[in-house]
């Protein structure tokens, strides 16, 4: 049975469409990733599917409930870590976790063993009676995730799990996430806009763009899709000529333009490099670098929106402090 | 439906927090502590036209401190909502698989705790002050009236803070609802004393009502008869813990 069954989804808050006609499953077991840069509409999607919104239109069913119209089955069935901390500082880290246990409903005793266990498995055993307020970033983030999971949940939904974290931290995080995954086979649902963090950790990605998804598989076959190698050429010259000629030659599966930067696929790009340069020459232009590599996750995520992420990040960024620039007048 | 377990968690977490913000409940004893020292020592020996005869004025404005602490303390827990939704808890709270009436209602009953144990407090202080309960059966009968007093205005502070998406509501729910119902209740003086048109909305003011049921039980004056107090207040809690949990009920989490 599917973990997780979308169809048509839609979100839209006043004239802003976050989740535009998303339709996806998840079987279960499976690790699944929600690439994108901010704004896109992942967390969205997340506070959908998570109860915490009601969808506009479509339907979402978690763990086999409908999320709009049996809500607490739902909440029964899914854990969930928000992107922004969602801990009561004046408890201890114990407290946070017995909060969540007794509204799961669970009996003492149980309540006890599976606080220990979680509190191990994030190794906050030592730490657990301190206030939470008195906690760094990376053990909060770790006790949300032990939070998580202590009522076992069948989903496990992790919005942008090693944000702002440190890379220590972070691979310490994606151990545990590995090891839910395959050792506990929860189901997990994750949204991030790293690259190598969705590359790393997922069975299956949907890159997520303007609230829909453009592409949607397994990351090498994301990768596959591009194919071969990828070679940027820099060049100063006449580039969008360079462009059309060189999408004519049969041996270049891709080309893109982006300013001075010529991006193509091929097989064996380390021997059709000399044959581009001396294209780029006898056309007048001159090549100032060339790079060689095998295809990200990010090249794809060029592919399929035309621009990179951190671009898209920059547009979001400077929109938002525009309209903050208004808010302030 | 209606979980008890979710209502107790509720409840004890709030019970946590109170322990743990000693300084805080001290600060917010503070004022009223100096209302009813300097006001009530100043004015003592002053004759107030409708204060009957042999009432002085600390005990006339002993039940009129006891609803100011009720009224403050009781919205600020209505609205401790807008606390957890700026710190996120309240996502932990919205996701968990209990009904949001069993959520509201644990708030109602940790906020009444609170509430009580501030305004308990006070009165022990104003019988260090001098001040005597006619007897313990009005004492009794005022722990009822300050718990009206007290679900009133939680309920109050649960509508606001549902509606509400950051804190900057705050200080306007504070300024222009909280302060006005604190002067036209007659904490500090008989209601006789105002114009005929400001009285007409203090006759609309709940705490109106919780503080002359006050005054009639612990010191046997009030204006109007006793079970209309209690009558009106219940009325006006019972319908303000209504809209409360159902306003809270419909708020967006995110």
């Amino acid at each position: 049975m599917d973990a997780i069954w979308v169809k048509d989804l839609t979100k839209t808050f006043k004239d802003v469409t976050a989740v535009d006609r998303v339709s996806f499953s998840v079987p279960e077991g499976e690790l699944f990733g929600l690439l994108g840069p901010n704004g896109a509409g992942k967390t969205t999607t997340i506070n959908v599917l998570s109860t915490l919104l009601h969808p506009t239109s479509g339907q979402a069913e978690v763990a086999g409930h409908d999320v709009a119209t049996s809500r607490d089955l739902v909440r029964k069935a899914i854990g969930v870590v928000f992107q922004e901390p969602a801990l009561d500082g004046k408890l201890t880290g114990r407290e946070n976790l017995e909060f969540h246990a007794m509204m799961y409903g669970m009996g003492k005793e149980e309540r006890r063993r599976r606080i220990d266990e979680v509190l191990g498995l994030v190794e906050l055993t030592d730490r657990a009676a301190a206030l939470v307020e008195k906690y760094s970033g990376g053990m909060k983030r770790r006790l949300e995730i032990a939070r998580g999971l202590i009522h076992r949940p069948r989903v496990l939904f992790l919005d942008e799990p090693t944000l702002g974290l440190d890379a220590q931290t972070r691979r310490h995080i994606w151990d545990y996430i590995k090891s839910l995954n395959r050792d506990h086979g929860v189901t997990i649902v994750l949204t991030t806009h790293y690259m190598e963090e969705a590359d790393i950790l997922c069975d299956r990605i949907a890159i997520m763009d303007h609230g829909r998804f453009v592409a949607l598989d397994t990351p090498a076959r994301l990768k596959d899709i591009l194919g071969g190698d990828v070679v940027s050429l820099e060049v100063e010259g006449a580039v969008d000529d360079l462009l059309a000629e060189m999408q004519k030659l049969e041996w270049v599966r891709t080309a893109s333009r982006h300013d001075g930067v010529l991006t193509m696929t091929m097989e064996k790009g380390e021997r059709r490099i000399p044959e581009l340069v001396t294209l780029t020459q006898a056309r007048g232009a001159i090549v100032t670098s060339v790079h060689l590599h095998r295809p990200s996750l990010e090249d794809v995520f060029l592919h399929f929106t035309g621009s990179t992420i951190r671009e898209r990040e920059a547009s979001v960024a400077e929109r938002n402090r525009m309209m903050m620039g208004f808010g302030r007048r | 439906m209606i979980s008890l377990t979710a209502v107790y968690v509720m409840w004890l977490r709030e019970m946590k927090r109170f322990s743990r913000a000693r300084s805080r409940v001290l600060g917010s004893l503070i004022m009223p502590l100096f209302f009813l020292a300097f006001l009530g020592l100043g004015f003592n020996r002053m004759p107030i036209p409708g204060i009957a005869p042999g009432v002085n004025y600390v005990k006339f404005l002993v039940p009129g401190i006891i609803g100011m602490t009720l009224l403050f303390s009781s919205t600020m827990q209505g609205l401790s909502v807008l606390w957890d939704r700026e710190f996120g808890f309240l996502k932990e709270i919205m996701v968990a698989p209990v009904s949001r009436v069993s959520i509201a209602l644990g708030r109602i009953a940790g906020g009444v705790t609170t509430s009580l144990i501030q305004a308990l407090l006070i009165l022990a202080v104003s019988v260090l002050l001098g001040f005597r309960a006619h007897n313990g059966l009005g004492l009794l009968a005022a722990l009822g009236f300050m718990i009206l007093i007290s679900f009133t205005f939680i309920g109050l502070g649960l509508v606001f803070a549902s509606r509400m998406k950051d804190m900057q509501g705050f200080g306007l729910v504070m300024n222009f609802l909280v302060f006005p119902l604190f002067f036209l209740s007659g904490a500090f003086y008989p209601l006789t004393n105002l114009p005929w048109a400001i009285r007409g909305l203090s006759y609309a003011d709940p705490l109106t009502y919780g503080i002359d049921g006050l005054r009639a039980v612990l010191i046997q004056t009030h204006s109007f008869p006793v079970a209309l107090d209690f009558l009106v207040l219940a009325g006006f809690a019972a319908t303000m813990l209504f809209l409360g949990a159902y306003f809270f009920e419909k708020s967006e989490s995110v």
